[in-house]
């Protein structure tokens, strides 16, 4: 078999917040570059690209994962949400909402990954104690120290969500 | 960072990923959730000609009860395996080590076979799973065997699978009434891996008095290493605290740990005292409930 016919792009289809996308990926393509330079979805952030800072952190299945060690292809048929999904029109998810209200960012690199692990967070525990969300952040790295905005934001969400 | 090239093939079925193993031999790799094999393929560590990917065969998942064993699909990921109501009720040491390994994002695509087939030297689950006196069943195109897992770590990064197996399950047998089992890390502060770790299995009378155990610990060599020396101390013994702590001490007995830039060999034979202590009370803890 011919070297270029080995590694041939794939056909995939992968519905990325909401909208199908039928695409061809060579099978070495990283989930986070499929989304940010074929998708143009360039919201989701690489940090480290060695699975350890979280910037690329994505909902697949709607769980958070970090799409730097995700192929393309083990997405074929899945569900992908990513921080551009989160808004509903002109009207930011409350995760968002918290991070400009409690000042959570600062040089807003790696915000887009915390706030979709802070939303899979407050997906499965609405009501997270301070000691929750510090352990649900231990995969997303923040270099300009905002932890403590960061947690306050989340749990700011929080109780907006709650109502 | 990009992976070098190479071919990818989707199985749908454990038999079918078997004859693509056969088709494709040293050049194939089988793909599980790809929380080892990505990162290395990346820093191109590894460079496998061909994936052969196990996600989207189906009833490779999930946590249930065959007799007297938990059953473990080899492709359930940490979290549901941190999550299961069965592992925490039965062995809830095993949901202790999965609810440590990596973080959020990978507990959520990292599997219990693939972490296991990997065999790295510094993982939670190969040291748990000792504890437990697990065992791990490997389907080949002959049939299928069982693994002890005594037997299943015969080096670094290095197994008792043969290259035409599959990992397909895991079975762990349900502990006696009165039996307690727990797990026990120092992880590194900066990668989460296990500098030294211990895990308990302690079946108790209700007198307090142990009656077996088993002791693993791991970081101190190329896989989780029976801690012979504290299981043999505490048998027949009253489970005090001072008990428990005479026992430990010889965890790290007849081990020679490799130092590296972080822990001493000295160090990690001490840490393994401190760890085995604490696995082992938290396992008379429980087994005391």
């Amino acid at each position: 078999m011919a070297a270029e016919a080995q590694y041939a792009a794939l056909p995939v289809s992968i519905t990325v917040n909401g909208v199908k996308h039928d695409a061809l990926v060579e099978p070495r393509t990283l989930l986070v570059y499929f989304l940010r330079e074929q998708l143009e979805l360039t919201g989701t952030h690489v940090g480290c690209d060695t699975s350890q800072c979280g910037a690329c952190t994505v909902h697949l299945n709607g769980r958070a994962v970090k799409s730097c060690t995700v192929l393309a292809v083990q997405a074929n048929g899945a569900e992908v949400k990513t921080i551009e999904g989160l808004a509903d029109g002109d009207n930011f998810h409350p995760v968002q909402e918290g991070f400009r209200e409690k000042h959570g960012l600062q040089c807003g690199y790696c915000t887009p990954g915390m706030i979709m692990t802070a939303v899979h967070l407050l997906e499965a525990n609405p009501n997270p104690s301070d000691d929750e969300i510090k352990h649900a952040l231990e995969g997303n790295l923040c270099r300009c120290t905002g932890y403590v905005n960061i947690v306050e934001s989340i749990r700011w969400a929080a109780s907006k969500m709650k109502g | 960072m990009f992976p070098a090239n190479f071919g990818y093939v989707a199985a749908r079925s454990v038999e079918d990923a078997l004859q693509l193993m056969a088709k494709h031999g040293e050049d194939g790799k089988l793909l599980a959730g790809g929380h080892s094999l990505i990162p290395a393929m990346k820093l191109r560590l590894q460079s496998p000609q061909t994936l052969i990917d196990l996600g989207t065969v189906p009833g490779l998942r999930g946590v249930s009860l065959d007799g007297n064993s938990l059953v473990i699909g080899a492709l359930t990921v940490h979290a549901d395996v941190a999550s299961s109501d069965l592992v925490r009720k039965h062995v809830p040491g095993l949901a202790d080590a999965a609810a440590v390994i990596g973080d959020v994002q990978v507990r959520n695509r990292g599997t219990i076979g693939g972490s296991l087939a990997h065999a790295d030297p510094a993982a939670d689950l190969p040291v748990v799973l000792t504890a437990l006196d697990a065992s791990f069943v490997a389907q080949s195109p002959t049939g299928k065997r069982t693994i002890s897992v005594d037997d299943f770590f015969t080096d670094f990064y290095t197994t008792a699978l043969n290259s035409n197996e599959i990992l397909t399950e895991i079975r762990v047998p349900i502990p006696a009434a009165g039996t307690g089992t727990a797990y026990a890390k120092l992880p590194h502060p900066a990668s989460g891996y296990v500098v030294v770790s211990a895990a308990a299995m302690i079946v108790r009378r209700a007198s307090g008095t142990c009656i077996a155990s088993r002791i693993a610990i791991g970081g101190l060599g190329s896989g989780p290493i029976r801690a012979i020396a504290t299981e043999l101390e505490l048998q027949g013994k009253p489970l005090t605290t001072q008990m428990i702590a005479a026992a430990a001490a010889k965890a790290a007995e007849e081990t020679d740990p490799m130092e590296d830039s972080y822990a001493s060999a000295e160090y990690k034979r001490h840490v393994a005292t401190v760890y085995a202590r604490k696995a082992i009370e938290a396992a008379v803890e429980r087994a005391a409930k």
